[in-house]
């Protein structure tokens, strides 16, 4: 048997079959034997009846992104799985699992040349009292994965207690049965065995990561509006704030949201609101305001595909403009995007930290990705990054909140504080705060507002670089860790390449970035928008050598063949 | 010799929550007096004026936290219930006090005004109407009469005018009085009122647009104090609202919903207790 460090299966069904479930319930049985690794849900807008699929890859290590290819697609039906296009693939060595009854098998997958077999897997769970197909499937990935009953019994144990030995029985009847059929197949996708824990490992995803920086960061309050793919950050949000003393409001708009941050960070508790796209376009003007008013706080936008309502459950990165030029006026804030599930709390975090130090909104561009992946994970390092914000205690003498100051950073009263009234204003003001319309003072405010961000050292974090050689890939957000296998890809071909990926989008930094690219000949640039933003972004604001650009709208991702191949042929 | 309760707290006058910013106003503008009846109310109330935050939005009225000697917020057009909303959940023992106007509040903000009234957090909304958009020179708004001609509007809008204190009831506010710019120390009073009754407090007050609506110089006469006393039934209330004749000046309604005031500040775990459903 060939070794094998990772294997990846994707669970078929229309929307309501359970392809989800089974999927996170392979997931977790691999994690509580020791593996790592991910699982991405792709599915149509619709609650019932439209399509789905699990995407799983285990693995002996982490693993933060999609492979190129399935080994394992599993149909419990293939009603709708054409929407899919080819999100999904499948090659010569892959095996599907087709039910005879599901519908046909769609053209991109039966043309792939992969083994197909047929198992009637809604026949078999009509034989179990309330069986369901999707126990079946499971049952299947895992007799093929190399994982054992017992550790499936002992998962429905936990996952079900709420719904009665009779469903964890039939669930325990269909993967057995799934189990037995699998047993005859001659194929074996068994992975090695798993490296033993040295820390703790969670399973997470990237909202809930990023939900847990902002609240060690300082958050204590949070406001927001539903919105696909950020939602789970408020629900998770909601309990925990409450537990450590804070809360959540569910605002009526996104507007209302973004204007209880403000109002609650002017007040002194650290605030965030999490949204996507469309909420994000609501919240620009208040942002403007917070960014005139220098009132911290973090906003997190979970990225799906736009413009409009877009995609709203598949991942993209084409908010990268609005979040960094959005405002109208010359409005400089913070801008930075998050690398991976467990980046999440990393960079929410600092972020945190950035907005509460610096006085200025935090956007942090995460997107469907990352936020909604679930991933076992080794237990983040702690970090030392809790908001500290400058605040004017025992004035006296007349209080001036928009003092000039030599880093940009001016002492901030919180109500309560004796002399230290002021009155915080989007119009342009003076160093006390009073609206004025004066060439000198708007310059003034102005130039603060960009120097405080300008002047500060932002240290190490603000991007990932590695490796060496002339090509340097540049990529941002979730893409990194797939721009990073690929470059490991071409390191095994002999192809030395950088990675320079920048957590910090804004402020620029622009000696940072010089000294990264320093005597390097060629950059590859590797996103996911339509209008290649990041690029001209980085045209923008950058000295570049020779580029090219890998880009595309979501929702069809950046495979790792694809940038490996791109370094390949500009070596 | 009698010996009576001597009072500690400071005494306040209302020079003491005057700023030192002059206003910027037209001469005659109604706002001038809802400013002095602030002062009066803020030192009938005796509140330390860094314990006062006044939030506002865009528009004439919008302009008064500057002219407070408390802390402000002046922020951006329709959204200042919302700002108000998130300050005074996480710091509920300040007093917050939101100023806004029939553009602002009923028009670009009106949806905020629903969630608030029925939110019930405890804070005073006061909205100056003149009936007009004063600071973009004179443009109908949701309180302008059907028939009032502006260069906008030829003619007259043809609509139907919003009845800003039968939302407020419809949608939960808690405390809803019509004041008039005119009696500075009824106001006052009222305000006073508003201020200490808990939860959402909605005080209209009649303040005139002498620019553009030279026509309410004649408020004055029209005003009269509503005669029977403020209801707590909102049946009674809503009958009342809706028929009186639009200058019936006193407290309208007073309910008894509980505030919306989550406990904040206290935690009753460790941070790092947070984590423990990550774990696998």
């Amino acid at each position: 048997m060939e070794n094998r460090e990772n294997v990846s299966v994707a669970i078929v069904g229309s929307g309501g079959a359970g392809a989800i479930t089974a999927g996170h319930f392979l997931l977790e049985a691999a994690g509580s034997v020791g593996w790592q690794g991910l699982l991405s849900r792709t599915v149509g807008p619709q609650i019932r009846g439209g399509e789905a699929a699990a995407l799983v890859r285990l693995a002996t290590h982490q693993v933060e992104y999609l492979p190129d290819r399935f080994d394992l697609l599993i149909g419990i039906d293939w009603l709708n799985a054409h929407r899919f296009g080819t999100e999904i693939e499948v090659g010569p060595q892959s095996l599907v699992v087709s039910d005879p009854r599901g519908g046909e098998l769609p053209a991109g997958i039966a043309a792939a040349g992969a083994r197909v077999i047929e198992l009637p897997m809604k026949n078999m769970a009509k034989a179990i009292p309330d069986g369901r197909a999707n126990m079946i499937a499971l049952g299947v990935a895992a007799r093929l994965l190399g994982l054992g009953v017992d550790v499936l019994s002992a998962l429905l144990e936990r996952r079900l207690v709420g719904k009665g030995p009779a469903a964890i029985q039939a669930s325990r009847a269909g993967i057995a049965a799934g189990f037995a059929a699998a047993a005859e197949f001659d194929f074996d996708l068994r992975l090695d065995a798993p490296k033993p824990a040295d820390t703790r490992r969670w399973l997470v995803s990237g909202n809930e990561t990023a939900a847990l920086g902002a609240v060690r960061g300082g958050v204590r309050f949070a406001a927001a509006y539903p919105i696909t793919p950020a939602t789970e950050i408020l629900e998770w949000l909601a309990p925990n704030l409450a537990k450590v003393g804070g809360v959540l409001l569910q605002a009526e708009d996104e507007l209302a949201a973004i204007n209880m941050i403000i109002g609650s960070s002017f007040g002194g508790i650290p605030a965030l609101t999490a949204t996507s796209g469309p909420g994000l376009s609501l919240m620009i003007e208040a942002l403007g305001l917070a960014t005139a008013a220098e009132t911290p706080l973090v906003v997190i936008d979970v990225m799906r595909g736009g413009p409009s309502t877009g995609i709203p459950t598949k991942s993209e990165q084409a908010d990268l403009n609005i979040a960094v030029y959005g405002c109208h006026g010359d409005a400089p804030h913070l801008v930075l995007a998050p690398q991976s599930v467990g980046d999440c709390l990393f960079t929410t975090q600092w972020a945190t930290y950035l907005a509460e130090t610096l006085q200025s909104p935090a956007i942090v561009l995460s997107d469907q990705f990352i936020g909604q992946a679930r991933a076992i994970i080794e237990r983040p390092a702690d970090v030392a990054f809790i908001g500290q914000r400058y605040k004017a205690t025992d004035i006296v003498g007349a209080y001036k909140r928009y003092a000039l100051a030599a880093n940009g950073i001016s002492p901030m009263a919180m109500p309560g504080t004796r002399g230290g009234q002021y009155t915080a204003d989007g119009l342009t003001h003076t160093e006390r705060g009073i609206p004025t319309s004066g060439e000198h003072d708007h310059n003034a405010q102005l130039d603060k507002r960009r120097d405080k961000l300008a002047r500060f050292n932002f240290g190490d974090h603000w991007a990932t670089i590695e490796g060496s050689g002339d090509l340097v890939v540049i990529t941002w957000g979730s893409l990194t860790g797939v721009a990073r296998e690929a470059i490991e890809r071409a390191a095994r071909d002999g192809v030395e390449t950088r990675l320079l990926a920048p957590r910090l989008l804004s402020p620029v930094q622009p000696e940072r970035f010089a000294a990264a690219l320093d005597g390097k000949k060629r950059v590859l640039i590797v996103e996911q928008s339509h209008g290649a933003q990041f690029h001209r972004y980085l045209r923008a604001h950058y000295d570049l050598p020779a580029v090219r650009v890998l880009n595309r709208a979501g929702p069809l991702p950046i495979r790792v063949g694809e940038i490996h191949r791109a370094i390949m042929e500009w070596r | 010799m009698t010996i009576s309760p001597v009072d500690l707290r400071p005494a306040y006058k209302p020079a003491d929550y005057k700023s030192d910013i002059k206003p910027i106003w037209c001469p005659g503008c109604g706002d001038y007096h809802v400013l002095m009846s602030f002062t009066r109310a803020f030192a009938q109330l005796a509140l330390p004026p860094e314990n006062i935050v006044v939030v506002s939005g865009i528009g004439c009225s919008s302009r008064i936290p500057a002219y407070v000697n408390c802390y402000g917020f002046h922020g951006v057009h329709g959204r200042s219930l919302t700002l108000a909303a998130g300050l005074k959940v996480t710091r509920p023992e300040l007093t917050v006090v939101v100023a806004s106007g029939d553009g602002d509040g009923y028009s670009i903000g009106g949806n905020h005004f629903l969630h608030a009234c029925r939110r019930n957090i405890d804070m005073t909304y006061v909205v100056m109407d003149n009936h007009i958009y004063g600071m973009t020179k004179g443009q109908p708004s949701p309180t302008t009469e059907p028939e009032f001609d502006t260069a906008l509007s030829p003619g007259g809008t043809g609509l139907r005018p919003f009845h800003p204190l039968v939302i407020a009831l419809a949608s939960g506010a808690n405390f809803i009085a019509r004041c008039f710019s005119g009696e500075p120390n009824e106001t006052a009073a009222i305000l006073v009122e508003a201020i200490r009754h808990p939860g959402f407090s909605f005080v209209e007050i009649l303040s005139p647009c002498v620019t553009f609506r030279p026509d309410e110089a004649g408020w004055k006469n029209l005003v009269h104090p509503a005669p029977v006393a403020a209801t707590s039934d909102p049946a009674k209330a809503a009958r009342r609202i809706m028929t009186d004749d639009g200058f019936n000046i006193g407290i309208l309604y007073r309910g008894n919903r509980r505030p919306y005031q989550p406990a904040v500040g206290q935690a009753s775990v460790d941070l790092s207790e947070l984590e423990k459903d990550f774990e696998l």
